[in-house]
């Protein structure tokens, strides 16, 4: 492609692109995003190709670059995720809008067949709950209660084109920025529109990008966080491998807002399918000159550079993901001084995370004031949350802010999954809490969810049945943050450590009286005295579950019993004497002899000699061992 | 020390960045993907193209998770062990397979160099979970049995290599 030189190359090529999409009258979208392709989408996808070709199917699976003629043809994508990984593989039908769940290779021939040749529905494909069967995706109750804004092109368009971004309206939003404002107009918008920062914190990007605009030192940096460490969160993941032209053209838009002409994506190692599409997905931005020096003939220059994470949570942090992207350890400074002050190479840096920058490009399109019409007044906009645990739907969802937990886990989840009871949801991974019943319908925004002591974070929610025991979700987030921890200062390094042991300790039986206030005085003095942000919130898992789960804590350290029957050193394994037919198989498979008995009469168990293994229950044949809480 | 290091691959990687600290991790992660781990060698060889010092590079090493200075396996079995898995019962099919393979939390890679098995923190596939990584290709929706089976294929796929080779 030529290199673009003037506004109107730029109109000149989306009006292409525009024709070309609107030629593809018949569109199949095969899910791209990585769980769909652990489950063989890319397969499914070279295997309609294959069949769309041996009928001599007009197949286009790229936008012409001038379409000729007006033949229409079936385009074949590969899209970003859908959100709804539970399902996958997924495959969407356009014009129709219906959505195919969990495709296989042998179903391709019934789709060519059936769908792109007749335009007939395959319905055992089409997804069924509760007996009713969904053919479009926007009425699956799972996307009905979502509002799609930063998600909009994810599934939808072809994840791996700049000329599918461009023809759905991409890069508008950089145009008029180039042309139609100053830096301090775009500035302006954004603090106008109240986007706050989707990482975490909550802080409005409109001061920040102002306050690092303000600095005097040049070069100054756009950084975007992606190093979306928080387990249980992937919607960053999903924007840089759907759409990652969004978040580039948000970053652009920083740029001339902010007067950088560098600009540095930070991304986990973990997501190599991410980094390909940005690192695609750049190539092509700055082939056709929406990126690199004079910008379509501005004299604006912006570069971009991607930096893969080495496996470090902590770099998530402000001052150790440029400590990394500068090639050191991913260890956080004192601050302040703070990044926009002193940032990537000591100079004043913009850093914000991938959702945000995502956010940007439709409120410089559609002004602040939409924006502000989504969600309430201090937390407009969507937020995208990773909804995952012991859920029936699990996947990313988008959904105006303020929406209430109980939509979000029983209208879109679709409640629990099997017979489990919901117990808790825990919000903000690591740095977070847990919610439970009585704060289901508090609405989900920054200011709300503060009020009770827990924060939205970067969207992770994982919801919790009533198997789940709190005591060991706290432990298993001491363990993480522990092993997190970078080092440098005493009350992180030591804390966690101690923490986890008092936890470790427990869970296995061993709990003391005073353990749950010595966490708790623990806790406070970790988060007091951290130097950065994952050792003050560290504790917070503990503290969250102590308050609202202060019974299951006590039953472990006092009664030597888990209530919800998940720590396996707590297990007890009983013969009902009922049952038991005397067949002596659980004596002969306990590897520690513990289970005696006469031949023909009901074995015992000596609970002193158990391991907890369970070995007996799986191998009694009459149903004889229980196991109790 | 017999057989002589042939810093070749190093080099070619060297080229292909600025040669500064800015380059240490892109570096040190390219030998990475070639060696499988970052054998000691390198280490001078690297500080001294770069311009840093050794230790500062050793330190770098240490502190990503994602770095090892112990050969790897040719397979390394990633299993996610992120909240989201978590609750859907990951430790279960982490330790069938080091069962399986006679490994542990503080051994985790065969003697053969067959095999790796680690944990990692999230996928970001948690729609999937449990899921796991053999070599980066994600499995979804696992449980110990799965494991088993997927082990006892890539022990097949050893196999067939030796017996062809």
């Amino acid at each position: 492609m030529t290199r673009l030189m003037s506004r109107q190359d730029l109109q000149n090529l989306r009006s292409v692109c525009q024709k070309a999409l609107s030629l593809e009258t018949r569109k199949i979208l095969v899910c791209g995003g990585t769980g769909c392709v652990a489950g063989g989408s890319l397969e499914i996808y070279d295997r309609l190709k294959a069949l769309l070709e041996a009928r001599d199917m007009p197949v286009s699976v790229e936008l012409a670059d001038e379409p000729h003629g007006d033949i229409p043809s079936v385009g074949l994508k590969k899209s970003g995720c859908h959100g709804f990984c539970e399902m996958g593989p997924l495959v969407r039908v356009e014009p129709q809008g219906w959505l195919y769940t969990k495709v296989k290779l042998d179903d391709c021939e019934e789709i060519v067949e059936k769908t792109v040749l007749s335009g007939e529905c395959v319905e055992r494909l089409a997804y069924a709950q509760n007996g009713e069967i969904y053919r479009k995706q926007e009425e699956i109750p799972f996307y009905a209660k979502q509002q799609r804004v930063v998600l909009e092109h994810c599934g939808h368009i072809n994840a791996t084109s700049i000329k599918d971004y461009l023809a759905v309206g991409g890069y508008e939003a950089l145009e008029k920025a180039l042309f139609d404002m100053s830096a301090g107009e775009i500035l302006d918008e954004v603090s106008e529109s109240n986007l706050r920062g989707r990482g975490g914190g909550g802080f409005p990007a409109g001061r920040k990008w102002k306050s690092c605009a303000r600095q005097k030192e040049t070069p100054r940096y756009i950084v975007c966080n992606g190093d979306e460490g928080d387990p249980g969160a992937f919607m960053d993941r999903s924007v840089m491998e759907g759409d990652p032209h969004r978040l580039i053209e948000g970053m652009i838009i920083a740029g001339i807002a902010i007067g950088s002409s560098e600009g540095y994506i930070y991304v986990r190692a973990e997501y190599p399918l991410a980094v390909d599409r940005l690192r695609m997905a750049i190539a092509q931005a700055e082939e056709i000159g929406l990126l690199g020096d004079n910008i379509l003939g501005t004299g604006f220059c912006f570069h971009m550079h991607i930096n893969r994470g080495a496996g470090a949570f902590v770099c998530g942090e402000g001052s150790a993901l440029t400590a990394s992207i500068e090639g050191k350890r991913g260890m956080p400074r004192v601050k302040p001084p703070r990044t926009v002050e002193h940032g990537l190479f000591d100079k004043p840096t913009n850093l914000n995370n991938v959702e945000t920058y995502a956010n940007v490009p439709m409120i410089i399109k559609n002004g602040a004031a939409w924006y502000r019409s989504i969600g309430p007044e201090n937390s407009p906009g969507t937020k995208a949350f990773a909804l995952t645990g012991t859920i029936k739907n699990t996947g990313l969802i988008e959904v105006p802010m303020g929406t209430t937990l109980r939509e979000v886990i029983f209208d879109i989840g679709g409640g629990m999954r099997g017979d489990g009871r919901f117990k808790a949801v825990q919000i903000g991974g690591p740095s977070g809490g847990c919610l439970t019943e009585k704060e289901l319908d508090i609405p989900l925004d920054f200011d709300s969810l503060k009020k009770v002591g827990a924060m939205i974070g970067s969207g992770g929610l994982v919801v919790m049945d009533d198997k789940t025991c709190m005591v060991e979700v706290a432990r298993f987030f001491m363990n993480f943050t522990q092993n997190e921890s970078c080092g440098k200062c005493v009350p992180c390094r030591e804390g966690t450590k101690r923490m986890l042991e008092i936890l470790e300790r427990i869970v296995a039986g061993q709990g003391r009286d005073g353990d749950i206030e010595l966490l708790e005085e623990l806790a406070d003095t970790i988060s007091n005295t951290a130097l950065c942000g994952l050792g003050k919130t560290a504790p917070s898992p503990v503290i969250s579950t102590i308050k609202n789960f202060r019974s299951e804590y006590e039953a472990h350290i006092y009664e030597k019993r888990c209530p919800a029957g998940a720590c396996s050193k707590l297990r007890r394994f009983v013969i009902d004497p009922e049952k038991c037919k005397g067949c002596s198989k659980c004596a002969r498979n306990c590897p520690v002899n513990a289970i005696t008995g006469v031949v023909k009469k009901p074995f015992t168990i000596d609970q002193d000699k158990c391991i907890k293994c369970g070995a007996c229950k799986t191998n009694c044949s009459f149903d004889a061992v229980r196991e109790e809480a | 020390m017999t057989r002589q290091f042939d810093f070749a691959p190093v080099d070619r990687i060297l080229d292909n960045y600025p040669r500064s600290e800015l380059s240490t991790i892109a570096i040190l992660q390219d030998i990475q993907e070639h060696y499988h781990y970052l054998p000691r060698e390198v280490f001078p060889y690297v500080a001294k193209a770069i311009g840093v010092g050794e230790a500062r590079l050793y330190g770098v090493a240490t502190f990503y998770e994602n770095f090892s200075l112990e050969p790897k396996g040719r397979y390394v079995i990633r299993c996610c062990d992120g909240t989201a898995c978590h609750v859907r019962g990951s430790i279960p099919i982490l330790d069938r397979l080091r069962q399986e393979l006679g490994l542990s939390d503080g051994k985790k890679t065969t003697d053969d160099l067959n095999f790796t098995v680690e944990t990692v923190s999230c996928l970001g596939a948690c729609g999937l979970a449990p899921a796991m990584t053999v070599n980066g290709v994600v499995y979804g929706a696992m449980n110990p049995d799965k494991a088993s089976a997927l082990l006892a294929e890539l022990k097949a796929e050893i196999e067939k290599e030796a017996t062809q080779a």
